[in-house]
């Protein structure tokens, strides 16, 4: 345990240089590739029009007041998620860690497809997947192996760009916080409006677009009644706005101490669903113009991820008249969507390491974000990539950010009761006001219906295990990721903090950082000087 | 397009649209306080 007298003088803590640069950061982490290749097909399969309705409800009653909350805990608590939950109680630093390791664990596959996005930028122009996309894409571009499990058989086309996306998000990294993340993000974002603006004007002019739309559009109101929708919708919110694994309280940790926070919150929950439905719009209008084209019904040409970016879309492009165009505008708008992701989702881990270890920024860019690289490229890289992203995606999405989230609202809700001072936390800095009604939110239905979620995926997966693969492989990368992953939580909570870590650094104004939520007095170890209660 | 998918379309464009121009306009109205 640290103590506080002798303790080295701490590096002052980065910020971002103001509110706006927050909010194109935190908007660049919510926009990623979820919103462009998900939310789409999740809109037009769940009661089509009729989903707005389950979308608007999710989005007010959970993804904004659970935004709430993690810009509460990483600005009150000024810390990584660790640090964040370690201060706020010591019994709760595990869930920082959890959330830390599930962030780590998206990182070395979400890196993955970037690096195909970025490679179909160019095919695209030189239509290299010539008449069948598919094929391209599975056997001539990742060399897909019919095999399961781990093979060290590179592919170079995979490789190279793969490097090339960990190079730059790690050189973006050793900038800091402000001169890193923030410019790239005040860069990324409005060029990927104008981009994705610009693909949504020409897939409307395509023939056939409105078909596509009214596809979309067309409500289902009997979906209405069936709790499907619902799930469909508040799942889209969650894994949509990023909540529950640790992006958004990192980066509030980087707010000056005077900032609205859920004034911000509603900016960049509004910014991430305004995305989605103009991505909603384009997808759909170049679909209807395939559907057209090609003589089928919509329902057979709607698809969702890796198959609609990589399969999906290559047809349409070949086809459009300006495909070349279409093209260079989907996929450059997946680099910069899902870049700025990517960079949030590995500052996660590197703000972790550097809080418990005392280290700088570019040592930890270094020694933190090399590993992580070399982890990506050595699993994702070779031919055996696809299968193994495709079952680690699937198990740490329903079971470790599900269950995260569910044990975080959980413990703050019912076991430490760390709400009401969240709240008064919230309503000290902010300008539109929050009462009881957001901690039934959090604390009620966010809950509900996150469990709820857990316990379909649980039955499911273990009743039908996942696609075709086989038991040992799902075993070993799916479940064996998600629980491996708390153990290793677990373990790493057990490690002191070192004198050399932020534990006892000030806040940005010298002052203590709050204390945690229960009296100092019930955790003996606690030697913080706790500074007052709200 | 149908007119009840023109309509949707058009319920979805104001409520999610207009909710960011809302939260915009509400984020202005109370400009960020300078550091002591």
């Amino acid at each position: 345990m640290s103590s506080g007298s002798g303790s080295p003088a701490h590096a002052r803590r980065e910020t971002f240089s103001g509110r706006s640069a927050f909010i194109f950061a935190a908007i660049g982490s919510a926009v990623g590739l979820g919103n462009i290749w998900r939310f789409p097909y999740i809109a037009y399969s769940n009661g089509g029009g009729a989903f707005i309705i389950p979308y608007l409800v999710a989005l007010l009653t959970a993804g904004i007041p659970m935004l709430f909350l993690f810009y509460a805990i990483g600005h009150r608590y000024r810390g990584s998620p660790p640090l964040a939950f370690r201060r706020l109680h010591p019994g709760t630093e595990v869930l920082g860690w959890w959330q830390v390791l599930v962030s780590l664990v998206i990182t070395v596959y979400y890196a993955a497809v970037i690096a195909w996005a970025l490679s179909y930028v160019w095919f695209s122009v030189t239509q290299a997947w010539g008449d069948d996309p598919g094929a391209f894409f599975l056997n001539q571009y990742l060399h897909v192996s019919e095999d399961f499990g781990l093979t060290l058989d590179f592919v170079p086309g995979v490789l190279t760009p793969l490097v090339l996306v960990w190079v730059a998000a790690l050189a973006v990294l050793a900038f800091g916080v402000q001169k890193g993340i923030a410019r790239l993000s005040m860069v990324f974002m409005p060029l990927l409006f104008l981009l994705f603006g610009a693909l949504v004007v020409f897939a409307l002019f395509l023939p056939g677009a409105g078909r596509g739309l009214d596809a979309l559009f067309t409500p289902d109101w009997s979906e209405l009644t069936t709790s499907s929708i619902w799930i469909a919708a508040y799942g889209q919110i969650f894994f949509s706005l990023s909540v529950g694994f640790g992006i958004m309280v990192t980066y509030s940790s980087y707010l000056k101490k005077k900032t609205d926070l859920t004034s911000s919150a509603l900016v960049v929950g509004f910014s991430n669903s305004a995305f989605e439905l103009l991505a909603g719009i384009g997808v759909f209008a170049a679909l209807g113009f395939i559907a057209t084209n090609t003589g089928q019904p919509v329902d057979e040409v709607a698809a969702s991820g890796v198959g609609l970016a990589f399969i999906g879309f290559p047809t349409i492009i070949s086809q459009a008249p300006g495909g070349v165009f279409l093209g260079v505008l989907f996929f450059a708008s997946l680099v910069f969507a899902g870049f700025t992701s990517f960079v949030s989702l590995i500052e996660v881990v590197l703000s972790a390491v550097r809080d418990k270890l005392g280290l700088g920024r570019v040592a930890a860019t270094l020694g933190v974000g090399i590993p992580m690289a070399v982890l990506s490229v050595v699993l994702f890289s070779p031919s055996t990539g696809l299968n193994l992203l495709d079952v680690t995606d699937a198990y740490v999405n329903s079971f470790g950010i599900v269950a995260v989230a569910l044990a975080v609202l959980m413990t703050l809700a019912v076991l430490i009761n760390a709400l009401p001072v969240l709240r008064n936390h919230l309503n000290a800095v902010s300008s539109f006001r929050v009462g009881r009604g957001w901690q039934l939110m959090v604390a009620g239905v966010t809950p509900i219906i996150l469990g709820y979620t857990l316990i379909n995926s649980l039955q499911d997966h273990i009743r039908d295990g996942y696609e075709d693969m086989p038991g040992w492989f799902v075993g070993t990368f799916g479940w064996g990721t998600v629980v491996g992953i708390i153990v290793l939580a677990w373990l790493i909570s057990r490690i002191p903090w070192s004198t050399r870590s932020a534990l006892d650094a000030p806040d940005l104004d010298g002052k203590p950082v709050a204390g945690p939520v229960l009296d100092p007095a019930m955790d003996g170890k606690w030697s913080h000087e706790t500074g007052a209660q709200s | 397009m149908s007119s009840a998918a023109v309509w949707m379309m058009l319920v979805a464009m104001a409520t999610v649209w207009g909710g960011l121009v809302l939260s915009v306009l509400h984020l202005m109205r109370h400009p960020e306080e300078p550091e002591e």
